[in-house]
């Protein structure tokens, strides 16, 4: 969901149809993906959502430098998530924004919100001031471990306090799509390596459109020189890869496609049925329909963990 | 093979489009500078209601540094994931070789015509002086 109206020249570089489908502005006259009616017409009846997640993006409290605004901007997302669309629509569900930089009303937004079961992720935003698995962050897992939560963590177009590669901003608008990907892997890798998941074992973290074919490669590659650099980090009881997949979920959406569609089995066959959850992206063009965009061959065990059995287990939808 | 009357020529000028429902599906007629051109509403690559997607020119570079925009008005460019397809022909622009949207065959007839022969008139009254524009499925 985005409450913010753009336009094709608001920002650079830029975005493929100022980042939404075409069709999905409403009559009435709001941003994309305002409208609930719109929603129920576009996605959450055609393609038979059950459960569909908020991920109230644009601007929110989670990179709002101002302390007080973060706060109440946050406070104002959530409560507008229940009022505007999870009270109207019983198959909505929302996902907690918070005041990321400051951890200590970022927790307090959480324990305010986590007893509503309505709410059944953590937001946070993909570039933070620091890497995110900086110690200064851990309340916020602390208090995500123990609500129960998972950590949602999806790209929000030119978010955040830096560059979205460390030379600085991309050109073209292919680029920076592209650098979600190199975001997602900095994201695990600080989550891992800084420890967090050997602090909060049971923290649960999902990457939203940022892909996941990388997954092997970042695996191998942590692993091969966590055995020369043990000594550095003695505080990781185990391969770095054991964390990837014990305490990392990846979405499907924009899904890659190799020639030779295979090649992607393969992958997900290492990262583990279990790990990958059907996304949509609505509103954005991106969007992506299930009927028409996974083109492998899945058996009808896969294609449930996927698209429903995966999730049921990671959130409490109940 | 049936044809259907889908509106008198004169509603249907150009730079305008129409949605139509024949037979249960959805059908895009669009009048580009004069050229007719009618689609299943549906794109083959993602599934999107292809027919509400923008009509666009082809840009083209021959390197960095080139850009032009050629063959303008000839795309009908997808409202989601952006796929171009040559409206004369259906192509791809993007997978030409495995992808390609459904035209369908419009034509513009003389109400003359069409009161004499096996034409399906969804909505309109067949008039012998107009034009009307007809689709084939």
């Amino acid at each position: 969901m985005c409450g913010r109206r753009l336009t094709s020249t608001q920002m650079h570089p830029r975005m493929m149809a100022a980042g939404m489908r075409a069709d999905s502005r409403p009559s009435s006259g709001g941003p994309p993906g305002s409208d609930l009616e719109l929603l129920r017409r576009q996605h959450l009846d055609p393609v038979n959502v059950e459960f569909g997640l908020l991920m109230a993006l644009s601007k929110g409290g989670m990179e709002e430098r101002n302390p007080d605004f973060a706060a109440a901007l946050s406070r104002a997302t959530n409560d507008w998530q229940i009022d505007h669309w999870v009270r109207q629509e019983p198959r909505l569900r929302a996902g907690i924004v918070v005041p990321q930089e400051f951890p200590e009303t970022a927790v307090s937004e959480i324990e305010r919100c986590a007893p509503d079961r309505r709410y059944v992720q953590i937001m946070l935003s993909t570039r933070p001031t620091d890497p995110l698995g900086n110690r200064r962050y851990w309340p916020i897992f602390e208090a995500a471990e123990r609500a129960g939560l998972p950590i949602g963590l999806h790209p929000i177009g030119y978010n955040g306090g830096h560059p979205s590669t460390g030379s600085g901003w991309p050109t073209f608008y292919l680029q920076e799509h592209y650098v979600f990907v190199a975001c997602m892997e900095a994201l695990a890798a600080s989550l891992i390596i800084e420890g967090v998941f050997e602090r909060f074992p049971n923290l649960k973290v999902v990457l939203v459109e940022g892909g996941f074919a990388w997954a092997p490669a970042l695996a191998w590659r942590m692993d091969q020189h966590f055995e020369k650099f043990r000594k550095e980090v003695p505080h990781l009881k185990r391969r770095p890869s054991d964390y990837l997949r014990q305490n990392i979920w990846w979405t499907t959406q924009p899904i890659e496609e190799p020639p030779q569609s295979r090649h992607i089995v393969e992958i997900i066959d290492w990262i583990g049925w279990d790990r990958l959850l059907y996304s949509s992206d609505y509103p954005h063009w991106d969007y992506d329909n299930p009927s028409f965009s996974f083109k492998f061959p899945m058996t009808e065990e896969q294609r449930r963990k996927i698209f429903r059995d995966n999730a049921l287990a990671l959130y409490r939808f109940q | 093979m049936s044809r259907h009357v889908v509106c008198p020529a004169a509603e249907l000028p150009p730079g305008t489009r129409k949605l139509v429902t024949i037979g249960g599906r959805e059908i895009g007629v669009f009048n580009v500078d004069g050229r007719l051109h009618a689609f299943h509403n549906r794109c083959p690559h993602g599934g999107a209601a292809i027919c509400s997607g923008l009509i666009v020119g082809l840009s083209q570079s021959s390197g960095p540094g080139d850009y032009r925009l050629e063959r303008r008005g000839e795309f009908l460019r997808c409202p989601w994931h952006g796929w171009e397809f040559e409206m004369a022909t259906g192509q791809s622009w993007c997978d030409p070789r495995r992808t390609r949207l459904r035209n369908v065959e419009v034509k513009r007839e003389a109400g003359s015509d069409l009161v004499m022969g096996p034409y399906v008139a969804e909505r309109y009254p067949v008039e012998v002086e107009d034009a009307y524009i007809v689709v084939d499925l």
